[in-house]
């Protein structure tokens, strides 16, 4: 068998999700987690007793709360006390490598039937100390420089737009269109639109990026349910469910500055790549995509990572409102990190939940015509990624 | 250790193992260099392009660098100053093998580049900068990182004067 041939695992449905509000919540991270696994057990079907495998996707609770081991306290507020747990963090892909973790828990046989909550308790830190605890992933040398993930952003943005001559408005635009489909998005932090002009002129925050161009700091959680292909049916009975056809994750380098071309991110194009493989499906085939806009600059490099876009091009498609809700391919209709909210643990398993609603029909009114769907969830400034495809069960 | 598992080891012991002082944490301005001539700054425990141990430094402290980009960030971390210039640099790679005494040019691997803070916001992309020595670039502790996990002075690079 080569590596990522997954012919002799079991084929993996997802038959139930939830999510919280987003946004700034009175609630810790053990109420957040139990809210999101509770309503997630319901809408699966379900009984706690039945959950094999429990995992929860968090970056980093000890440092912003000093509380640690959630993934057994979610078992015992859950009910799911025998059920195997384990905290899966990759940073601000610690959701998209819960999700990963949660495939390979059924498709190997391990269990029949694994749930996954991803979480995080931030907004109780000040914008300074939430930064800080996310800095922390840098190494030393970058560390004592006081570079921050904004920072990395804006020292990217900056060198694309030299090198492609785009316009600095194109990057606005992604921020106002993921504004727009916030809108239609009741879990979303933000729901309100905001206007080029808007963005343009808020304040710079890392130059050439302002406000507009940066998620928020959130607190929520959200929550999917997996079991083998073969027992879906079961759970769901004559109602849709996804199944995982594709699933992969990279790294790239840690030290952000050793990257060959900064405009690239290795780790999105090869997660792309076998995550493509393994669904033995093309760019061209993907209905509607979430993407991380963590900063609007990701939304480019993700586009021409993944294969949406040529390399230096992703700004013209944006500009010809291919990625808006009616385009071509719709890009972030949850709203994307950027209106729906970052926290960090869940924001890749809030990402799965968007494309697993648009597949399986209940994304409510932000429905676009979807089979094929495709999530992108990046840790660091790009540093490991995980990307994810699910089809419409048959 | 076993003279056998040495050999399975390819002959190193745990001396060669344990990581020299300032090689993986970046303390100064030293590029790694492998056997294959692939260099990093900071260093790593093996090279990322090869596998192979990275036996050689090459100091970079007074080499001239060209501006890839930069940013000037205004929402900082706790302990670090405000407006916070920053750039990724790359290094005159040659000029920084013609002084050295373990590498003649062109056999070194590159880009090198770094991360570092800058004088002055007023630069541009392409621009010549050089570093210049700052005992602190951000206050120890203030931070989440434990103080002594790391070193906290180092090189911010300011224009070269024509």
């Amino acid at each position: 068998m080569r590596p990522g041939d997954c012919s002799r695992m079991r084929e993996v449905a997802i038959i139930g999700a939830s999510m919280t509000q987003f946004g700034q919540r009175d609630a810790w991270i053990r109420e957040l987690l139990a809210e999101a696994g509770d309503a997630c057990l319901d809408d699966a079907g379900v009984e706690s007793g039945d959950v094999d495998h429990l995992y929860v996707s968090n970056m980093a609770s000890g440092e912003f709360e000093g509380m640690t081991g959630v993934p057994n306290a979610l078992a015992h507020d859950l009910g799911c006390l025998g059920a195997y747990t384990q905290r899966v963090d990759q940073t601000s892909s610690s959701g998209g490598a819960g999700l990963y973790a949660a495939w390979q828990s059924v498709a190997s046989g391990a269990s029949d039937a694994t749930m996954l909550v991803g979480g995080e308790k931030m907004t109780h830190r000040t914008t300074a100390e939430a930064t800080d605890v996310i800095a922390s992933l840098t190494h030393p040398a970058e560390y004592k420089h006081g570079v921050t993930l904004p920072s990395f952003a804006g020292l990217t943005a900056r060198h694309y737009l030299e090198r492609f001559d785009a316009p600095r408005e194109s990057l606005a635009k992604v921020a106002v269109k993921n504004h727009e489909n916030g809108t239609r998005n009741p879990h979303a932090q933000f729901q309100k639109e905001v206007d080029l002009e808007t963005v343009m002129n808020s304040p710079i925050v890392a130059d050439p990026l302002r406000l507009y161009d940066f998620c928020p700091i959130t607190d929520g959680s959200a929550a999917l349910m997996l079991v083998p292909v073969e027992d879906a049916r079961e759970y769901v009975g004559d109602d849709a469910y996804a199944v995982v056809s594709g699933v992969a994750g990279a790294t790239d380098t840690h030290v952000v500055h050793e990257r060959e071309d900064p405009t690239v991110m290795a780790g999105v194009v090869e997660s792309g790549k076998r995550a493509f493989d393994m669904a033995e499906l093309d760019p061209g085939d993907v209905d509607v995509a979430e993407l991380h806009d963590m900063f609007t600059i990701l939304e480019f490099l993700q586009m021409e990572g993944l294969g949406f876009a040529e390399h230096g091009m992703a700004w013209e498609r944006v500009e010809a409102g291919e990625t808006k809700m009616d385009g071509a391919l719709p890009i972030n209709t949850s709203g994307g990190l950027k209106s729906k909210g970052h926290p960090l643990g869940a924001s890749g398993v809030a990402q799965a939940v968007e494309i697993y609603e648009q597949v399986v029909g209940e994304a409510g009114s932000r429905q676009v015509d979807a089979d094929v769907a495709l999530a992108c969830n990046v840790g660091g400034f790009g540093n490991c990624v995980i990307t994810t495809i699910l089809e419409a069960g048959q | 250790m076993t003279e056998e598992s040495l050999r399975a080891d390819g002959g190193r012991s745990h001396d060669d193992r344990r990581v020299r002082e300032g090689h993986l944490s970046g303390d100064d301005l030293t590029a790694y260099v492998c056997p294959n001539g692939h260099a990093t700054f900071p260093g790593h425990q093996r090279c990322p392009e090869c596998g192979e141990h990275q036996m050689e430094s090459l100091d970079l402290s007074e080499t001239e660098a060209t501006v890839v980009t930069w940013t000037t960030s205004t929402a900082t971390p706790p302990g670090v100053r405000e407006p916070n210039h920053l750039a990724i640099v790359e290094f005159d790679l040659e000029a920084a093998l013609e002084g050295s005494d373990t590498f003649t040019p062109g056999t070194v691997d590159g880009p090198i580049r770094t991360l570092a803070q800058l004088t002055t916001g007023d630069v541009e992309s392409g621009d010549r900068v050089e570093p210049t020595y700052v005992d602190e670039l951000r206050e120890p502790g203030a931070g989440i990182r434990e103080p002594d996990s790391q070193s906290w002075d180092g090189y911010r690079f300011q224009p070269v004067e024509d």
